[in-house]
């Protein structure tokens, strides 16, 4: 199928910004889910609220669009009653560490058979440029125009310590690997968090003075390297991407049912 | 070697924000009056997909 069959058409173009790099992950996530053959109504999207939210609109699966912070809430619940089904949650970095942090952490914690993509654009782009968890010290925001003091969550760190068994970062420029990294997170078997680096070249890249989506997407071309780089020992500025984590440990939907069966036998 | 493919351009959902231009290797594309998206060199395009994979607003098909 043609990238835009998974596409509600009556809802194109979108309403993102010009060059947001949200509209970047919603077509390798389409690829991904292209390559790996699955059928539309085997899939479930659901999101909560922001720019990346609005996802879940524009794709022809089942979706749920529900309440800020509480997508991974919703995916919990559909997961236990239909586990056969495949349930994606997009989130943005406020979304998944701020308003949802702790369902992201205990997702996590549990193992559940979900993939959690949070598209990390450092700021809330809805609402007017706030700044994030993820911004950053230093970073300007519409709340912090004099520089922000809050230090930045590391994405990666706090799903793996929080037990997340697949774990990977990419960026919206590298769209190869991107789509690589989707296909692995969709078919792992627990809880995956895939973090992309994704441009806002409306409100961050503007009030940082980086410019527009080519310069946001040249700074993480610039400021990336693979896990592993020599760079990275002469300068530890640099991000990792890459997967960091691919295990297996006993997923939740599983045991659940194991404890149902346990409970049978009365 | 890869077939040579056109490019399809969705004009209504190009918002020529430019990443399609400033990332192809080979220079193909450009922004015309308008702001949006035109394969201004054909023949030398090498169909490496980049374009559409990057654009935003799904306004680019190779076919």
């Amino acid at each position: 199928m043609a990238v835009r069959d998974y596409l509600r058409e009556r809802f194109m173009p979108h309403i993102w910004c010009p060059g947001c790099g949200n509209g970047i992950v919603m077509n390798n996530l389409i690829r991904a889910i292209e390559e790996l053959g699955w059928n539309k109504n085997d899939i479930v999207m659901v999101t909560g609220i922001g720019c990346s939210a609005r996802i879940s609109g524009y794709l022809d699966f089942h979706t749920l669009h529900t309440i800020h912070g509480r997508a991974l809430a919703f995916a919990t619940g559909l997961k236990l009653a239909r586990p056969e089904l495949n349930v994606i949650v997009p989130m943005g970095d406020g979304d998944a560490t701020a308003i949802g942090g702790n369902h992201l952490i205990h997702a996590a914690r549990r193992n559940i058979d979900i993939a959690a993509i949070i598209m990390n654009n450092q700021i809330y782009g809805m609402t007017g440029g706030q700044y994030s968890p993820l911004s950053g010290y230093g970073a300007k925001a519409t709340t912090a125009p004099y520089g922000n003091i809050d230090q930045a969550f590391d994405i990666v760190e706090l799903a793996k310590a929080s037990g997340a068994t697949f774990v990977a970062r990419t960026t919206t420029y590298h769209v190869k690997s991107m789509i690589e990294i989707f296909e692995k997170a969709l078919t792992h078997k627990g809880f995956s968090v895939v973090e992309v680096l994704t441009q806002c070249p409306t409100y961050y890249g503007r009030k940082n003075k980086i410019g527009d989506a080519v310069d946001l997407m040249n700074y993480f071309k610039d400021r990336t390297v693979p896990i592993g780089s020599k760079k990275k020992e002469q300068d530890p500025s640099l991000i990792e991407r890459g997967v960091f984590v691919d295990e297996q440990k006993p997923e939740y939907c599983s045991e659940y049912a194991k404890v149902i069966e346990r409970a049978s036998k009365g | 070697m890869k077939k040579k493919k056109e490019h399809r351009i969705n004009r209504e959902w190009c918002k020529g924000c430019g990443i399609c231009v400033e990332f192809c290797p080979k220079e193909v594309l450009v922004l015309d009056e308008e702001g949006k998206v035109k394969v201004e060199h054909p023949d030398e395009c090498i169909s490496c997909g980049l374009c559409e994979m990057r654009c935003p607003d799904i306004a680019i098909e190779l076919v």
